[in-house]
């Protein structure tokens, strides 16, 4: 068992992707507060020359073939274990991401080690681990305690500021790791499917008004649709209302949608859940209208109104014009 | 082609909710439970594939809040078999025993493929697909919302963010994942549910609670801190609505 802190590096599309420097940041702080190492952990097909952007880790290890060219639950996964097992880290952190969900139980389970989900901050607390989540939807946060050494935690995106994580040490010394058996391959990558142009773009608007499930029916829409048009913006949502097929999924704001900035974020029955808060965290100015007091999206808005939509939007988009 | 579809109740984040004394989990007697919307979602593609190529559909669940009434609106929504796990499972469940449970009921089954919810709203210590892939040692993908059988194979695709989505093309049997069903997931009547349950028996499996296995604990619950929270606009709407334009007005954003 050592005492070093690993980070599992996300890419896409040859770059590195954003959450990983969060991971690294947070990675850092573990190291540091035990004069640990921070090692990175890089897999894929060519991926070498990235390891030069992890100046924040110590060591970069490299698991490189083929079959890692792009993500694939099987693939990356046995990797993952194999280098957990053969160095026994104290701390693996995994984003809580598309992939890192793949990622994080499957080396939980294929390594017999604990795994804490949907963290929001992990810290040493006399000698042991602390990780603290954020669960039902935002409305509870929860510090897990874990028995024995080594563990798994998968992180949500905006845990740890990513500057941390872009701070270099210099150029970190990369090593290889030899491939282990990746598996069947019983999972195949085919391809990668792009979403569908020709709708507003979401992320170039100054001014969003996104409509959440507290809209209830499609046949309500025009109402949040006649409050964007007056405050001079586009119509966004969350996932539920384009799930639900009423807007198209260009227009989805948060994890698996697009992550806006816009001036003015005006968020309209939506409950802020961690996927949704993901998308919009930074917009400039959040307003957000929900009739639930308790409603996490409040615990990243400005200003909040608690209210029903149906009795402040019509109005408000009445005194927008006049 | 045999699609099982483990389901779940979980707290309805609609009603507040409360801590116990210790504050070390909810208060459990205050608790309304709802299916987990991502295992309705699960459920809903599972009937699609049956409708489409022809199979049956195996529910099952662990015992505890309202389960029985759970598992005969999944069989009234078209369900064939509805399985419960029995065991010592009061005061909720970690999921790492629960996907050992259930990788041992499910292995005494026929399975050609397992959809489940691609998380839970309290999965504290991971989300199940995964882990009940990894007891089974089968594969796995998560995060998916379309799926396809061709020549006994799955093909699915799995979303990435921004939009984008990977295809897979997976070997069964296989754990998925579901995050979002083709079509919206199905009502059906109380009355219909009613009928079920007069008709329809559940099966039971006596399973164990390896409760502990997950190797961490809830040291402490907590409501989220307060600090950040928003400012609020309070008075009729006619005021409401003025002061949110005073906001656009310092913002720039309106003359
Ligand atoms: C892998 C993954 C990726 C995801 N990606 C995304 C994503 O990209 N974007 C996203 O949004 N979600 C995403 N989700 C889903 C996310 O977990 C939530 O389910 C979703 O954000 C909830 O949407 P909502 O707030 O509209 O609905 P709900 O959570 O149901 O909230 C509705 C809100 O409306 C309020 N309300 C009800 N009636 C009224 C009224 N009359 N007036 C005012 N308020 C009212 C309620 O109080 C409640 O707060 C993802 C989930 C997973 C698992």
């Amino acid at each position: 068992m050592s005492q070093d802190v690993y980070v599992v590096a996300e890419h896409f599309k040859g770059k590195l992707v954003e959450v990983t420097f969060e991971l690294l940041g947070k990675g850092r702080e573990l190291a540091d507060a035990r004069g640990e190492n921070l090692i990175a952990l890089l897999f894929g097909h060519g991926v070498k020359n990235l390891g030069a952007e992890l100046g924040a880790a110590d060591r970069v290890i490299v698991v490189e073939h083929p079959q890692l060219e792009s993500f694939n639950p099987e693939a990356y996964s046995a990797a993952l274990v194999e280098v957990v097992k053969t160095k026994r880290p104290a701390v693996t952190l995994v984003a809580n991401s598309s992939m890192g969900m793949d990622l994080a139980a499957s080396l939980s389970v294929g390594a017999n080690l604990p795994l804490v989900a949907y963290a929001v901050d992990v810290k040493w607390e006399d000698g042991s681990l602390l990780a603290t989540s954020q669960l039902y939807g935002g409305k509870l946060y929860v510090e897990s305690q874990f028995v024995g050494a080594g563990v798994v935690v998968s992180l949500l995106a905006g845990a740890s500021p990513a500057d941390k994580g872009r701070t270099t040490r210099g150029l970190p010394q990369v090593e290889d790791f030899a491939t282990p058996p990746l598996g069947g391959p019983k999972v195949r990558f085919k391809q990668l499917i792009e979403p569908e142009g020709g709708d507003v773009d979401i992320t170039t608007q100054d001014v969003l008004v996104s409509v959440g499930r507290g809209i209830q029916s499609a046949d309500n829409l025009p109402l949040v649709q006649a409050l964007a048009e007056a405050v001079g913006g586009a119509l966004a949502s969350s996932r539920p209302i384009v799930d639900s097929k009423w807007l198209p999924r260009t227009r989805q704001v948060g994890k698996s949608g697009v992550k806006v900035k816009p001036k003015l974020y005006l968020a309209v029955g939506i409950s802020g859940a961690p996927e949704h808060i993901e998308g919009m965290k930074d917009a400039e100015l959040i307003i957000a209208i929900n009739s639930d007091p308790n409603a996490p999206i409040f615990d990243y808005a400005h200003y909040g109104v608690v209210g029903d939509l149906f009795d402040i939007v019509p109005v408000l988009t009445e005194r927008v014009k006049s | 082609m045999n699609f099982v579809v483990p389901i779940k109740q979980v707290p309805d984040l609609v009603e507040e909710l409360e801590l116990n004394e210790e504050g070390t989990d909810l208060s459990r007697d205050t608790v309304k439970y709802k299916i987990n919307e991502f295992d309705d979602q699960a459920l809903e593609e599972a009937l699609q594939l049956k409708a489409e190529i022809g199979g049956a559909v195996t529910v099952l669940a662990l015992d505890g809040e309202e389960t029985d009434k759970m598992l005969f609106t999944a069989i009234a929504k078209g369900a064939d078999r509805g399985i419960k796990l029995m065991g010592d499972f009061a005061g909720g469940v970690a999921m790492h025993a629960a996907a050992k449970a259930m990788a041992g009921a499910i292995a005494a089954i026929p399975y050609d493929l397992i959809l489940t919810g691609v998380q839970a709203v309290d999965d504290r210590d991971g989300q199940l697909g995964a882990l009940l892939a990894g007891y089974l040692g089968v594969p796995q993908v998560s995060v998916v919302t379309g799926v396809r059988v061709e020549s006994g194979k799955a093909v699915v695709r799995k979303e990435y963010s921004g939009g984008v989505m990977a295809e897979f093309e997976v070997d069964l049997p296989a754990v998925l994942g579901i995050q979002a069903a083709r079509e919206i997931p199905r009502y059906v009547a109380v009355s219909r549910v009613r009928q079920v349950m007069k008709s329809a028996t559940l099966e039971e499996v006596e399973v164990h609670n390896a409760a502990g296995d997950e190797g961490s604990s809830v040291r402490r619950m907590m409501k989220p801190p307060k600090g950040s929270r928003a400012q609020m606009i309070q008075g009729s709407p006619e005021e409401i609505a003025d002061k949110v334009i005073d906001l656009l007005k310092a913002k720039g954003l309106k003359k």
